[in-house]
């Protein structure tokens, strides 16, 4: 922490600036595991508990209170991380976000207020202290769970999984890593629960809600589909032959928007609960890549 | 022609340009930014004018040619963010803001640069929110800024040149300022933005030849004033009341009327036990000593970060001096400006927290509004059913036009320890996942009854303000990047322009050559419309 604020200050003249960097240098090589590698809190419960409640101001809003996940981030109570492996990289992801993911750098999202170097580390200790060694979801057969998406449960012909199947829905290679084995099941079980709208509109991950789209044609022709953009004079959609349609809405003779997911309901019957499983373990195996 | 005619008419044409160009170039005074409706071509004031009614004497545009509006110029300016400004038009010349801090002028007839000015922002900032600015305030030949590490700039006007620097207050413990600073008389007013860091909230008064500070209000009263018996025990010191968004003047009382934010921490009232004045209320100073005449609290003991500070609007009708706001909390409020005493409060979006008033006619908080530990559903949510998006007045239509959300929230609330500089919010919150989508609108409301005349639907929330013009025309932004122009009288959407990113700023109006122009800020870029 030290380390990171001299880093910010202006050294002054030239020679202050050799002598300092002379101290610095030495600073660097001694304090260096102390500022940027090992959390000063680490294995503190002070340091956790606050940690715990910075943790709800900025980071619950996509990871769920108590870090067991939500409908955009994911569970970090899994031992296992995808994108750091120890506090030094997740200080770095905290304040510099990940790049091609939701996850922003540190007071960038435009609400709120960024935070400082010790409230990072006081969250680290946090998700240090609510890990779970064995993750939840060790059941299922992602052998299995991979034959079923690509066959009998039809997923891949609306769903993509690295580069293959199908479009109308949101390509689905990173949520294994990024949505808990809970959310992943009750999307599949109750599909228009909680369609992909953003949580507020400067972290939202884009304009695409999936919301199913009715309109007819000035020439009577029916469009359903879902919603790829819209706005309030025209609807940009996908039919699930994966046409897409440029419309102005004020040119249709109806149009109709609807939060109920084209998505089939996969209850019980449809897809067992054993098979559901095995379908989360291939998505999970192929998220944790 | 004789040698006497051609020089005689030399001088005639010489004295003729000359007074032209005075006239053209005449500075700015007090007098002039008090009768702005006489000089509609000039945008002399973030609101306008000083009611704060964000209405355009300009007709040149209106309902039977808006549908021919075209983009005249985009200037882009070049900073990432949200773009809040309003920009000032003094006689051809545009002056505004950009994120971080950057102030420009343009030629207002083609969007051409004529100086940008770059302040030095601190690289340890951390103000809420976003590296915003609302605007600049104009008097004599400057113009002011307000910066996000809580320092009042004058800049010459014709050339970005400083002037004058002065610190209002140490941006470290979390002050800073954000707002468009409002200029009366020979004072430039400005209220600072910090209800994140349990600041304690003030308006300050500059002398705007010096800089020279000449009175400040404090928003939470220190010991033996009256109003201190409204905190518990050493609450008051970090009590907040921030005061982030431009007030307005009332010429015939000579006051000041200018609103303020939440009580810190924002979600959690343990611990500051009472009212929490000045918090979340209207403020009546003295345009000269700063000195409080009467005061409304909108929210008493808020808990639900449901900041104030949206623009008072000052309304003359049937006689009555009126001001009116709609309020962050749900309610429109309508004030008798001579006392501050409430008149009505009205619901005007989707409301949870109140479901009765007390003898004043006050809404009053339900028992089981407040945050709690595991976190429980309110409406309006954090955000507000409006927030800083200006709203207009029109006095063709007599409608106060507003931008609206409804989003309700689950707030939940834990202890935190005031730190200087760190986030003091005392909470959390988090959109409601089994809530319905957020819903956003420009409602007209009848000021005199609340009686909502029309809604315009957004496709989602919007963060625009809005703008009347003597047009029949109101205009606004939406979250998809159009700009709006719609039917004052109906609602009805008469035009749109899509210019390609999110709106957070408000729409303004002025002219040039005798040519109207609407101007609006979008994505990073500034636009300026007008007809073919």
């Amino acid at each position: 922490m030290i380390l990171r604020k001299w880093r910010r200050r202006s050294l002054g003249s030239p020679a202050t600036t050799s002598l300092l960097l002379a101290v610095l240098t030495v600073v660097t090589h001694s304090a260096a595991s102390f500022g940027d590698e090992r959390n000063p809190f680490a294995g503190d419960a002070k340091a956790a508990k606050a940690g715990e409640f910075q943790f709800r101001i900025n980071c619950a809003l996509c990871h769920g209170l108590g870090a067991h996940g939500g409908g955009r981030g994911p569970d970090l109570t899994r031992a296992q991380k995808k994108h750091t492996h120890n506090d030094a990289e997740m200080f770095q992801v905290i304040s510099n976000g990940i790049a091609g993911t939701a996850m922003p750098a540190n007071g960038t999202n435009g609400q709120g207020v960024g935070m400082t170097d010790e409230e990072i580390w006081q969250i680290i200790t946090y998700i240090r202290s609510v890990e779970v060694k064995t993750p939840a979801n060790a059941a299922g057969n992602a052998d299995h769970g991979k034959q079923l998406f690509y066959g009998d449960a039809n997923c891949s012909l609306c769903h993509t999984v690295e580069g293959k199947g199908g479009r109308v829905g949101p390509d689905l290679s990173g949520v294994g890593g990024s949505r808990t084995r809970d959310a992943i099941i009750d999307s599949v079980r109750n599909p228009s629960r909680r369609l992909a709208w953003g949580l507020t509109e400067s972290t939202k991950e884009f304009p695409q809600e999936y919301e199913t789209i009715t309109v007819v044609t000035a020439d009577g022709k029916e469009i359903k589909g879902v919603a790829l953009n819209e706005d309030n004079f025209s609807v940009q959609m996908m039919d699930t032959s994966e046409q897409i349609y440029l419309l102005e809405k004020n040119k249709l003779r109806s149009f109709k928007k609807s939060r109920e997911s084209m998505m089939p309901i996969y209850k019980a019957d449809l897809l067992t609960d054993k098979d559901l499983d095995d379908i989360v373990a291939y998505l999970t195996s192929v998220g944790a890549k | 022609m004789t040698l006497r005619k051609v020089f005689t008419t030399l001088c005639v044409a010489i004295s003729a340009w000359v007074t032209f160009a005075s006239l053209a170039r005449a500075q700015v005074t007090f007098e002039r930014i008090l009768n702005s409706g006489k000089e509609p071509q000039n945008w002399l004031t973030y609101s306008g004018d000083y009611a704060g009614r964000r209405f355009s004497p300009l007709d040149q545009v209106n309902a039977s040619n808006a549908h021919s509006l075209t983009a005249k110029w985009v200037y882009q300016t070049g900073a990432t963010g949200k773009i809040e400004t309003t920009p000032l038009v003094v006689d051809g010349i545009l002056y505004a803001t950009a994120q971080d801090d950057r102030a420009f002028a343009l030629d207002a007839r083609t969007g051409r640069p004529i100086w940008m000015y770059q302040y030095p922002v601190p690289a340890d900032i951390r103000p809420c929110c976003g590296h915003v600015n609302r605007g600049l305030a104009i008097l004599g030949d400057k113009v002011f800024l307000g910066t996000l590490d809580a320092h009042v700039v004058a800049l010459d006007a014709k050339t970005g040149n400083v002037v004058w620097n002065v610190t209002a207050a140490d941006y470290r413990t979390g002050y800073s300022f954000t707002v468009a600073p409002l200029v009366v008389k020979n004072l430039v007013v400005i209220g600072v933005s910090g209800g994140e860091y349990g600041i304690r909230g003030f308006i300050d008064a500059y002398d705007a030849a010096t800089g020279e500070r000449k009175w400040r209000f404090y928003t939470v009263p220190g010991p033996g004033e009256p109003g201190h018996e409204t905190w518990e025990g050493d609450s008051w010191k970090v009590g907040g009341a921030p005061a982030w968004n431009t007030g307005t003047y009332d010429a015939a009382t000579n006051q000041i009327l200018w609103p303020t934010g939440n009580p810190a921490p924002s979600n959690r009232g343990e611990g500051r036990a009472g009212d929490n004045l000045y918090s979340n209320t209207l403020l009546a100073l003295n345009a000269d000593t700063g000195k409080m005449s009467w005061h409304f609290q909108f929210t008493k003991h808020d808990e639900h970060d449901w900041d104030a500070t949206q623009v008072p609007v000052i309304i003359d009708a049937g006689g009555k001096h009126l001001i009116a706001q709609a309020n962050r909390n749900g309610f429109f409020y309508l004030l008798d400006r001579s006392t501050g005493k409430l008149i009505s409060a009205k619901v005007y979006g989707k409301v949870t927290w109140s479901d009765s008033k007390d003898a004043e006619g006050r809404p009053v908080a339900k028992k089981d509004a407040s945050p709690t530990l595991e976190g429980h559903t309110v409406c309006p949510g954090a955000l507000g059913t409006t927030n800083f998006m200006a709203p207009t007045y029109d006095p063709q239509t007599s409608l106060f036009y507003v931008t609206a959300r409804d989003q309700c929230d689950i707030f939940s609330t834990a202890p935190q320890p005031y730190e200087a500089g760190h986030a003091y919010y005392g909470s959390a919150y988090f959109p409601s996942e089994e809530a319905e989508p957020y819903r956003g609108f420009l409602k007209a409301i009848d000021p005199a009854t609340g009686e909502i005349k029309w809604k315009f639907e957004h496709t989602s929330p919007t963060w625009s303000g809005a703008l009347s013009t003597a047009g029949g025309l109101v205009f606004t932004g939406d979250a998809e990047g159009n700009f709006i122009a719609l039917d004052a009288a109906a609602g009805k959407a008469l035009w749109h322009f899509q210019m390609g990113g999110a709106v957070y700023a408000a729409p303004m109006a002025y002219a040039v050559d005798g040519k109207e122009h609407v101007a609006i800020a979008a994505g990073s870029a500034l636009y300026s419309f007008g007809l073919p």
